[in-house]
């Protein structure tokens, strides 16, 4: 029964409504939600690498760690989720060359190590932002939306095949950690990137606690930058309050080992 | 989103769905019993929220793409962001394309071409039509909300 100012009005509501409709808007939901998980039945294990900060150097993590993975003969891709400011393409030598289509998915490229990726920074053309044909002057009603499901079609039209790890590399802030819980059947793993400054570890904080309240587990954390001009704790600080380990810390020029040992622990 | 005959205490159903050109969206429902039709009228802003759903009012009446919402709607996108592989060249076995079709084919821009390429061919085939024309296309723009394609 709906109310309009307290008083009944003798309709149905929304729920009382069950005729069949053409539309099928539900089942449109409920095919792209399956089409993803159809998508990624392959890959074993989905981690998101966040942070919250910015410059923390969450890519450059995520495009080593990979190529780590890729060295060790574990397969791994990279989904780029930082559609404005894309850069692992680059950092994996993957932007050259169009992305292919294959039926009804795009094929990922291959970059360095044979680790597969797909960035917004190889559809894009050189120099120019991510922007979506619209009503500019109401961009922000919208834009957000947009990015999600570009987000959504980058994990259900992507045809990564066998993958050991999906790597996907979250831009700073916590929003589009959670469209990537809500896109996927369960909710990723989640590796921490921080600096060790006090800044980093308060940043990063808010953004971990908010991955684990909508059901993330946290791997560990990687402490990246240490020994260079950032003094702080961070990384301890950050392991002992979340109950996870340091799983690396990365001096300002890694050596191979570092990335190697990452990959171990994982 | 739903819409209900008061006095006939009935669900509208869906009728028609176009897109004007404009960013606007416009799609009639009529009651099943006594007949009476409606029309919902979105704003720009309000069509592209419906877009970012990836869903289609009135239901699918050809594949989906693959990145059809980036590919649709990214205005910044490169020429050649995009190959067709094997799996895309059977899409449109069975169908030619005019010379006049040919050539409004080629303005569309080079990101989105593909895809654009793929729906007409769809839609031609799944109609049994051999030839695809500017006609054909104007009709199948009509009857899939193809807007700006």
């Amino acid at each position: 029964m709906s109310h309009l100012y307290g008083v009944p009005l003798n309709i149905r509501t929304y729920h009382d409504l069950t005729d069949a409709d053409v539309s099928g808007l539900p089942e449109q939901i409920g095919a792209q939600r399956r089409r993803v998980a159809g998508r990624l039945a392959r890959v074993d294990r989905v981690i998101a690498v966040m942070s919250g900060k910015g410059g923390v150097g969450k890519s450059f993590v995520t495009a080593h760690l990979a190529r780590a993975l890729g060295r060790g003969g574990r397969p791994a891709g990279v989904l780029d989720a930082d559609l404005n400011g894309p850069t692992v393409a680059r950092l994996l030598g993957a932007r050259g060359g169009p992305l292919t289509l294959d039926g009804d998915a795009v094929l990922p490229a291959v970059g360095a190590d044979g680790v597969k990726v797909v960035s917004m920074d190889q559809l894009l053309e050189d120099g120019r932002p991510l922007a979506f044909r619209g009503p500019q002057n109401e961009s922000f009603v919208w834009r957000g939306a947009m990015e999600a499901a570009a987000l959504r079609e980058f994990l259900s039209d992507v045809a990564w095949g066998p993958l050991e790890l999906l790597l996907v590399d979250l831009p700073p802030g916590l929003a589009r950690f959670a469209e990537l819980a809500d896109l996927l059947p369960t909710p990723p793993a989640v590796l921490t990137v921080t600096i060790p400054t006090p800044e980093s570890r308060d940043a990063v904080r808010r953004a971990l606690r908010a991955a684990v309240e909508r059901g993330a587990t946290p791997l560990g954390i990687v402490e990246n930058m240490v020994g260079g001009p950032f003094p702080g704790d961070a990384g301890d600080a950050l392991a002992a309050e979340f109950g996870v380990p340091v799983l690396a810390r990365v001096p300002f020029h890694p050596p191979a080992e570092v990335w190697a040992e990452l990959a171990t622990r994982l | 989103m739903k819409f209900l005959c008061i006095e006939c205490d009935r669900q509208m159903a869906f009728e028609e769905r176009q897109l004007p050109g404009d960013g606007t969206l416009a799609v009639a429902f009529t009651c099943p019993s006594c007949g009476r039709k409606i029309g919902l009228l979105t704003n720009p802003f309000e069509t592209q929220l419906v877009s970012s759903l990836g869903v289609v009012i009135g239901g699918r009446t050809v594949p989906e793409q693959p990145l059809e919402m980036v590919r649709g709607t990214v205005a910044t996108g490169k020429e050649d962001a995009f190959a067709e592989g094997k799996g895309d060249t059977a899409t449109g076995r069975g169908v030619s394309w005019s010379p006049e079709a040919r050539e409004r084919l080629a303005r569309v821009p080079g990101f989105v071409r593909g895809m654009v390429k793929r729906i007409y061919a769809e839609y031609a085939r799944d109609r049994g039509i051999d030839v695809i024309t500017p006609g054909v296309m104007d009709t199948a723009r009509a009857e899939l909300g193809l807007e700006g394609m």
